[in-house]
C-alpha cells in the first residue's frame, strides 16, 4: 500500500504547553484512518496539523514533518493554500456559508478562477449526487444553505470539500452533531468516497471506528499509544493503556 | 404577602417608575419640538434661503450644507474606518501594543467634540491649510465619527462564527477571500447600521463645524468642498441664542430642530431596515 501522508516526529506546542509529542504515523492511500482517544487527548489538533489549520492561531508552534507524497508540507516557502487544495477538510459541526447552496459548492471553484457557469453546475451536479444529497435538493439550489437540515448540511459541506478534488479528506468528529440515520448516511458515503480520497477521521464513536476505519490509531496524553489496522487494535490490542480505553474503565 | 414577594413587586415597580419618567422627558421634548416646529413646516421653509436677517424665509442653505459635509464625512470616515476594524478584527495579533490601541480608539469615543472641533483647527484649517471649508468640517467630523464606525465594525466581525473563516480556507481560499467572501457580507448589517448611526450623531454636531466650515449666513451654496457652508445645528444655535430677536424667530428655530430630528430619525429608520432585512437573509430561507 502506497503512503499518502506520513507524519514524521511532530510536536505542537501551544506556548509552553505541548500538546503533540511526537507523532510518528503513516496513512496509506485511499484508506480510511480513525483517530480515537479521549478529549483533549490530541487528536483534532494532529488532525488540524495535517492541512495547517493552526497557522490561524499565532500561539502554535510546530515542529517536524507532515509528508503528502513524499512532500513535507511545512516546508519553507510552502503556500497553505495550495496545501489544503490538496488536503480538505469537513468540521465536526457542519458549516454552511450563509449563500446558496449553489454558491457553498462552487465556492472553492469560484476562489480557484473557475467561472464558467456550465461547468461550475455540473461539479455541482457530480458531488451532491456524489454525497447522496442531489435527488433531496436539486430544485432548490438557490435557496439558502442554512435552510439544509443538520444532516443535510453535513453532506453538502461534504460535497462542497470534494467539489475542489482534495487527495486527502479530514473529517473532524463529522457526524456528533447528527441524529443516527444522517450519521448511517455519512459512514456510506465515507466507504464510497476512499475509492478516490484518502481519508483521516477523528470520532469519539468506537463504533463508528469499527464500522469505517480500515485503521485506528489510539491517541493519549499526545501520543500515539497504538496504530493498528482496526480489528486488530479493538479485538486484541497490545497496549495496556488502549485496553483500558477500549473497556471504558479509564481514569 | 411574604417579604421576598414584597420585594419582588416593590423592584419591579420602581423599574416601570423609572421607565416611564424617562419615556416622559423623550416624549416632552418630541412633544415641544413638533407642537411649535410643525407650522412653519413647508415647501417654503424647506426650499428657501433665509431672508430680513433671518426672521424669514426657510433653511434650504442649512439643510443643504449638512447633506454636503455628512457626504464627506462618509466619504473620509467609512472606508477608513471600516478598513482600521478589519485590521484590527482579522490581521492584528492579540499583544500588548493592539490592545492598546484598541483601548485608545475606545477612548476616542468618549472625547468631548468641542476637543475634535480645535483639533480640526490645528490639523485641517491651519495645518493642511484647508482653510474654512466643507473638507475641514467634514473631516473633523470623520475623525470623531471614526472610534464609533470601528468598534461597531469590529464587533460585527467578530460575531461572525469562526467557521466560516475555517471552512473558507479549508477549500484554499486565502486569508483576504476569507474575509472578502465570507466575513465582510455576514457582518455586513453590523458594519451599515454602526456607520449610519455614527454619520446621523455627525449630522448633528455643531462643535466640531464650528470653527472648521460652518458659516453664520451664506447666499449660496458651496459651489465646492472649499467653501464655507450653512449647517442644521449651527443655524438652530443661532436662530436660539444669538440672534436680534430671539423671540421672534422661535417658530423658525423649532421648524429647524424638527427637520434635524426628522434627519436623524430617518437615518436610523434606514439603519434598523438594512439590519432587519440581512438578518432575515442570513438566516434560513425555507
Amino acid at each position: 500500500m502506497k503512503t499518502k501522508l506520513q507524519v514524521k516526529d511532530l510536536r505542537l506546542s501551544y506556548g509552553s504547553k505541548e500538546v503533540l509529542k511526537g507523532i510518528n504515523m503513516e496513512i496509506p492511500e485511499n484508506q480510511i484512518v480513525a483517530l480515537i482517544g479521549p478529549s483533549g487527548c490530541g487528536k483534532s489538533t494532529l488532525l488540524r496539523a495535517m492541512n495547517r489549520m493552526h497557522d490561524l492561531s499565532p500561539d502554535a508552534h510546530v515542529k517536524g514533518e507532515i509528508l503528502l507524497d513524499g512532500d513535507n508540507i511545512y516546508a519553507r516557502g510552502k503556500d497553505a493554500v495550495d496545501i489544503r487544495r490538496k488536503i480538505g477538510m469537513v468540521f465536526q459541526k457542519p458549516n454552511p456559508f450563509p449563500k446558496s447552496i449553489f454558491d457553498n459548492i462552487a465556492y472553492g471553484l469560484k476562489i480557484a478562477g473557475q467561472h464558467d457557469k456550465k461547468q461550475l453546475h455540473e461539479v455541482v451536479e457530480r458531488t451532491l449526487k456524489g454525497s447522496y444529497l442531489w435527488e433531496e435538493v436539486k430544485d432548490d439550489l438557490e435557496k439558502s444553505a442554512l435552510s439544509l437540515s443538520g444532516g443535510q448540511q453535513q453532506r453538502m459541506c461534504i460535497a462542497r470539500a470534494i467539489a475542489v478534488e482534495p487527495e486527502v479528506l479530514l473529517m473532524d468528529e463529522p457526524c456528533s452533531a447528527l441524529d443516527p440515520i444522517s450519521t448511517a448516511k455519512i459512514e456510506d458515503l465515507m466507504l464510497k468516497l476512499k475509492k478516490d480520497y484518502t481519508i483521516v477521521i477523528v470520532t469519539h464513536n468506537m463504533q463508528q471506528a469499527q464500522r469505517v476505519a480500515d485503521f485506528t490509531a489510539f491517541m493519549y496524553f499526545g501520543e500515539v499509544i497504538e496504530y493498528a489496522p482496526t480489528a486488530e487494535l479493538f479485538e486484541q490490542p497490545k497496549q495496556e493503556l488502549t485496553r483500558n480505553y477500549l473497556d471504558g474503565n479509564f481514569g | 404577602m411574604k417579604q421576598s414577594q414584597l420585594q419582588q413587586t416593590l423592584g419591579l415597580n420602581t423599574l416601570r417608575f423609572f421607565v416611564l419618567l424617562v419615556l416622559l422627558f423623550l416624549g416632552i421634548i418630541l412633544w415641544e419640538i413638533f407642537s411649535k416646529g410643525a407650522g412653519v413646516i413647508g415647501f417654503p421653509f424647506l426650499f428657501d434661503y433665509p431672508h430680513k436677517g433671518m426672521m424669514e424665509g426657510g433653511i434650504f442653505p442649512t439643510i443643504m450644507g449638512t447633506v454636503f459635509v455628512t457626504m464627506v464625512t462618509t466619504v473620509f470616515a467609512i472606508p477608513l474606518g471600516i478598513a482600521t476594524a478589519i485590521y484590527l478584527s482579522e490581521y492584528a495579533a492579540s499583544n500588548g501594543v493592539n490592545r492598546l490601541i484598541r483601548a485608545s480608539i475606545r477612548n476616542l469615543a468618549g472625547v468631548p467634540s468641542i476637543i475634535y472641533g480645535l483639533f480640526g483647527v490645528a490639523l485641517f484649517v491651519e495645518g493642511l491649510g484647508f482653510g474654512v471649508s466643507v473638507l475641514s468640517a467634514g473631516f473633523t467630523l470623520g475623525l470623531l465619527t471614526l472610534p464609533y464606525i470601528i468598534t461597531t465594525t469590529e464587533e460585527a466581525l467578530k460575531n461572525v462564527p469562526q467557521s466560516y473563516r475555517e471552512g473558507a480556507l479549508a477549500l484554499g481560499a486565502t486569508k483576504w477571500e476569507a474575509i472578502y467572501s465570507n466575513v465582510l457580507p455576514s457582518a455586513v448589517s453590523g458594519i451599515v447600521t454602526g456607520s449610519i448611526l455614527g454619520l446621523s450623531r455627525a449630522a448633528g454636531e455643531t462643535a466640531p463645524i464650528l470653527f472648521t466650515g460652518v458659516a453664520f449666513y451664506l447666499r449660496y451654496l458651496p459651489s465646492s468642498v472649499n467653501d464655507s457652508f450653512m449647517a442644521m445645528p449651527y443655524h438652530l444655535y443661532i436662530l436660539s441664542t444669538q440672534h436680534h430677536a430671539i423671540e421672534e424667530v422661535r417658530p423658525l428655530a423649532y421648524g429647524t430642530a424638527l427637520v434635524l430630528i426628522s434627519v436623524v430619525f430617518v437615518l436610523n429608520i434606514i439603519a434598523f431596515i438594512i439590519r432587519y432585512r440581512y438578518r432575515n437573509y442570513n438566516q434560513a430561507r425555507v
